[in-house]
């Protein structure tokens, strides 16, 4: 048996696809959500994908967050359905208030688009148990707002509860404090992360396959259960 | 436009001394005479919008159409199976097997990029794409061709950004690939930078579709963004004549672009043509509604009654002369069976588009357009769009090109000694034309779509179309201005045969070509000599290369007072690779892999980089041409690449050999040792710009193999060297470390730009 691992589409969405295609890559089964259906069709994660949903008007994710299928998610999320939000995933998840911080303009001011060596720093979620700690992972990222922020006792509090998923190692590409690329939500099946893992499944068309064990740790993760 | 009367055709036809502002609008006294001579009385101001933009250089290709019918007559026998769709319509459309067809085309966006960079650009971008999605085509990535003033300039500095920006702002926000492209600088652009920008799509080959309007009752369905005041006389204004100081004033002319409207409607697009619910479609860009009414109805059953009052505005105050002329972008429009409307109105419902039937095919034979329930345009649709006039302009070889020519570059002070070699070749790798580009490279999405399985900084863009076999293409887009400056017959060849090259090092095979064809003014004769000789340049190539040329566009009037840029045809060629895990990278990829130089290197230096860089000098004669020679190097490089008898591959051109070995040992992340042959220059040998070169490097248990395959191809050889260490060094000459290279390539453009 497998598991259903659903990519909601949102308007202006553009890594929906690699996300599917990831997820079909690991051998799980790939479910597209369209953003006005406000059913999950039974899977058993989600997906948020990369984009620039509602083209990032007033605020990165600021639009999808009111989707009707993100009631479903908000409310899945919080009885433990997992979930990763991928760069703009990450930013609606920020929205929709279950993660902290928040992502704002690059400190460069430029869209960067890089491959970026990682650190996994937790891998007690449900989207990275499938990493040694501390591995190095190189995997692209592309945004104009990846700078995570959020108040110093948020910061402190994710650190000591070892919510900080993966840091960016080397120079931080975005000026991120503390040089955060992901964080978990406290209960770890909330995962969001500024690069792109689903562009990390093979040295074709990515760097390598270093963004697989996202991707085989939730699979796991559900057929485990 | 005429007081407070609307002017309908009646009203027209009832006052018939109204003056009109045609020369305003950009008509002259005789093309004026002629529009009233095809209605029989005057035009109505509508009329009048809709001819002047659809007769500007930029829509008629008044000047350029009777040079550019050459590449239409003279396809090559070869290419005559492949070519599915060829010059006129959208964009081409090449076969490229399995099922799929492959559409591209380059399209320039330079004055309105200069009069507002970032809009400029990024409406270029979206333009382009909306062209490709027209052929019935889902987008699959972008590369751009971008020439500017001297790096150093204050005014690159505002407009360079600004384009970077626009490209990826639009581009990166639709999720299309920027997978290549090139970045010049150059005196000759300072007032007048160079935007071209390449959209490539695929489709299956029972998949495409025209602009065409058939079936009289079918319905006009306009959908889309809402039309608004921007952009109007774009065409005409900018496109269409040189501008000087009051650039400024005409940033109005500039449409403003919405990606996220674009991206959507792509969708929606495609949801559409898959459902087969269109009879035909047209996107509206230069010269919008006049312009898709006009082809579409010319090129249908020939009538069209559209009803101006239903277009969705942004703005209700437009005059129906506006909504005429108004280029607002991420609009098409559709011709719909009536019992396919419904299902057409669902599927834009479902992407939140605005759709709208504004009007029917009818068979009349003539395009007629109604406003508050007057007739205010009344026209054969064919004297609109493919019908205008056609200009035989006065050609004469530059009266400076035997001087230019004389003062060849032989003549000019070079490095001898092994230090003036390391310095030379310090300053070329540090010049901006040969630095990194990353600067402005990183700013755009590489990997969006997932199927990018190269990008630059290697030859070509190469990208999967199917995951179930691998079959995938290269783009690669060339041009060299100083070159064609220098003779613009060859100039025109070496821009294809780079192009081409690079496409055939990334292993792919050349299949088609599109060209960006960026000019002085049409009006002076010198500049129509450039550009005729460039056109039977291209033609001549295409012709012995066996590739056709499938589309493009031409730019005239790019100039700075009375001085035109150098004449710089841009050329896309597209080549097929069978399985995309062959593709070959730029980097050397294994220590003692050996590295050989295909080709023969001559003593060419008339337009080179090093002149340029170190002389400041353009004279002379360029490189000389040799298509039987860049055919058999081609096919080598894409036999090679396929059997991987070596790991990687890169052509050599601006900056010849050592930059060529620079680029691959900081790709690779390796360096190399290099012994230069004895009884040559070693300046020549490391600078010259000779065409139909590359490098490759292979392990040396492929030497053999290697050996036997280039003999077989008749393309001449020699060992250069092995891959080793962390420096490239020339053996008994001199060395630099990569990190020493890497430093002085990588801060050139952040030190400019940042």
């Amino acid at each position: 048996m497998t598991a259903r691992i659903g990519v909601v589409t949102f308007p202006g969405s553009l890594d929906d696809r690699d996300a599917l295609r990831a997820v079909r890559a690991v051998g799980a089964d790939a479910v597209s959500l369209w953003h006005k259906d406000p059913s999950l069709h039974e899977v058993d994660a989600v997906v948020l994908p990369g984009g620039f949903s509602y083209g990032d008007y007033l605020r990165t994710g600021a639009i999808a967050r009111f989707s009707p299928v993100m009631d479903a998610v908000i409310d899945g999320a919080r009885e433990g359905l997992p979930v990763l939000g991928v760069c703009n995933g990450f930013q609606v998840l920020c929205e929709a208030h279950l993660l902290p911080g928040a992502l704002i303009r690059n400190s460069g001011l430029h869209f960067v688009c890089t491959d970026q060596p990682l650190r996994i720093e937790s891998t007690s979620t449900a989207w990275t148990h499938d990493y040694q700690l501390g591995a190095r992972a190189v995997i692209p990222i592309k945004n104009g707002e990846g700078r995570y922020v959020a108040d110093a006792h948020t910061l402190d509090l994710l650190e000591a509860q070892g919510r900080v998923v993966a840091r960016y190692a080397g120079a931080n590409p975005n000026g991120s404090m503390r040089d955060i690329a992901g964080v978990a939500n406290e209960a770890g099946n909330v995962v969001g992360l500024m690069p792109h893992p689903e562009h990390a499944i093979d040295s074709l068309t990515g760097p390598g396959g270093d963004g697989l064990p996202f991707f085989t740790s939730i699979l796991k993760a559900l057929v485990a259960a | 436009m005429s007081g407070d009367r609307l002017d309908s055709v009646a009203h027209a036809a009832a006052t018939p001394d109204v003056a009109l502002p045609f020369a305003a609008l950009g008509l002259k006294d005789d093309e004026y005479a002629r529009i009233r001579e095809i209605l029989g009385r005057r035009p109505t101001s509508s009329e009048l919008a809709m001819y002047s933009v659809m007769w500007s250089e930029h829509c008629s290709y008044k000047s350029s159409r009777r040079h550019l019918r050459v590449f239409g007559e003279r396809i090559p026998p070869q290419a005559k199976d492949i070519l599915l769709v060829g010059m006129g319509e959208n964009a081409g459309v090449v076969d490229v097997g399995q099922g799929f067809a492959v559409t591209f085309k380059a399209e320039s966006h330079n004055h309105p990029s200069y009069v507002e960079p970032y809009q400029g650009a990024a409406t270029g971008v979206g333009g382009i794409v909306r062209d490709i999605l027209t052929m019935g085509a889902r987008p699959i990535a972008v590369m751009d061709s971008l020439r500017f003033g001297p790096a150093d300039a204050p005014d690159t500095r505002r407009v360079l950004p600004g384009v970077v920006a626009g490209i990826g702002g639009y581009g990166n926000c639709l999720g299309l690939p920027n997978v290549g492209g090139e970045v010049v600088f150059d005196s000759s652009y300072l007032g007048n930078p160079l935007v071209n920008a390449l959209c490539v799509g695929v489709m299956r080959t029972d998949g495409i579709k025209l602009a065409t309007a058939p079936g009289p009752g079918n319905k006009v369905i306009l959908f889309g963004a809402r039309t608004g005041g921007d952009g109007i006389g774009g065409a005409s204004v900018l496109a269409s004549a040189t501008f000087e100081a009051e650039g400024e004033r005409k940033r109005p002319a500039v449409q403003v672009g919405d990606p996220f409207a674009e991206k959507v409607l792509i969708e929606c697009c495609l949801e559409i043509f898959a459902e087969d619910l269109v009879a035909g479609i047209q996107d509206l860009g230069a010269a919008g509604l006049s312009c898709a009414t006009s082809e579409l109805a010319s090129a249908g059953t020939g009538g069209m009654r559209v009803v101006l009052d239903t277009v969705p505005l942004r703005d209700p105050t437009l005059l129906p002369e506006e909504i005429l002329m108004s280029e607002s972008q991420e609009r098409m429009c559709a011709v719909v069976e009536p019992a396919k409307v419904p299902r057409f109105m669902e599927i834009c419902a479902k992407w939140d588009v605005t759709a709208t039937v504004i009007g029917e095919v009818t068979d009349t034979k003539r395009l007629q357009i109604l406003w508050r329930d007057e007739l205010i345009v009344d026209v054969p649709p064919r004297t609109v769009a493919h019908e205008g006039p056609l200009y035989d302009r006065p050609i004469a070889r530059p009266a400076d090109l035997d001087a230019l020519n004389a003062d060849h570059a032989n003549a000019l002070a070079r490095p001898s000694s092994a230090q003036e070699l390391r310095d030379t070749l310090l300053r070329l790798v540090a010049s901006p034309n040969l630095a990194d580009k990353r600067w402005i490279t990183d700013q755009y999405d590489r990997y969006v779509l997932g199927n990018t399985a190269l990008a630059m900084p290697d030859d070509a863009g190469v990208l999967r179309l199917d995951e179930s076999t691998n079959l995938g293409i290269a783009l690669a887009i060339d041009g060299n201005g100083r070159y064609a400056r220098l003779d613009p017959y060859a100039g025109a060849q070496l821009a294809l045969g780079e192009a081409y090259r690079n496409v055939a090092a990334s292993g792919a095979r050349p299949m088609a070509i599109t060209d960006c064809l960026n000019f002085g003014s049409p009006e002076d004769p010198e500049v129509m000599w450039q550009f005729t000789e460039a056109i039977r340049g291209i033609a001549d190539g295409c012709y012995t290369l066996g590739i056709p040329v499938t589309g493009g566009n031409v730019s005239f009037y790019n100039q700075t007072g009375s001085t035109p840029i150098n004449p710089t045809p841009v050329i896309g060629v597209l080549g097929v690779i069978d399985d995309v895990n062959h593709r070959c990278s730029i980097g050397f990829k294994a220590d003692a892999d050996e590295i050989y130089l295909l080709g023969h290197t001559r003593d060419e230096f008339g337009g080179s980089e090093w002149a340029h860089v170190v002389h400041d000098h353009l004279g002379g004669r360029p490189p000389a041409v040799d298509f039987e020679a860049e055919r058999a190097l081609a096919a080598l490089l894409v036999e090679g690449a396929g059997e991987r008898i070596w790991s990687s591959a890169h052509d050599l051109s601006d900056g010849g050999l050592a930059q060529a070995l620079v680029e691959s040992c900081l790709r690779g992340g390796r360096g190399a040792r290099i012994s230069l042959p004895a009884g040559i220059d070693p300046f020549v040998v490391l600078f010259s710009e000779s065409s139909s070169r590359a490098i490759v490097s292979l392990a040396p248990s492929g030497v053999a193999a290697f050996e036997t395959l280039a003999a077989s191809r008749g393309v001449k050889f020699s060992k250069l060297g092995v891959v080793e260490g962390t420096r490239l060094e020339f053996t008994s000459q001199f060395g630099v470390a990569l990190d020493e290279l890497r430093a002085a390539s990588a801060a050139v453009l952040p030190g400019l730009f940042h």
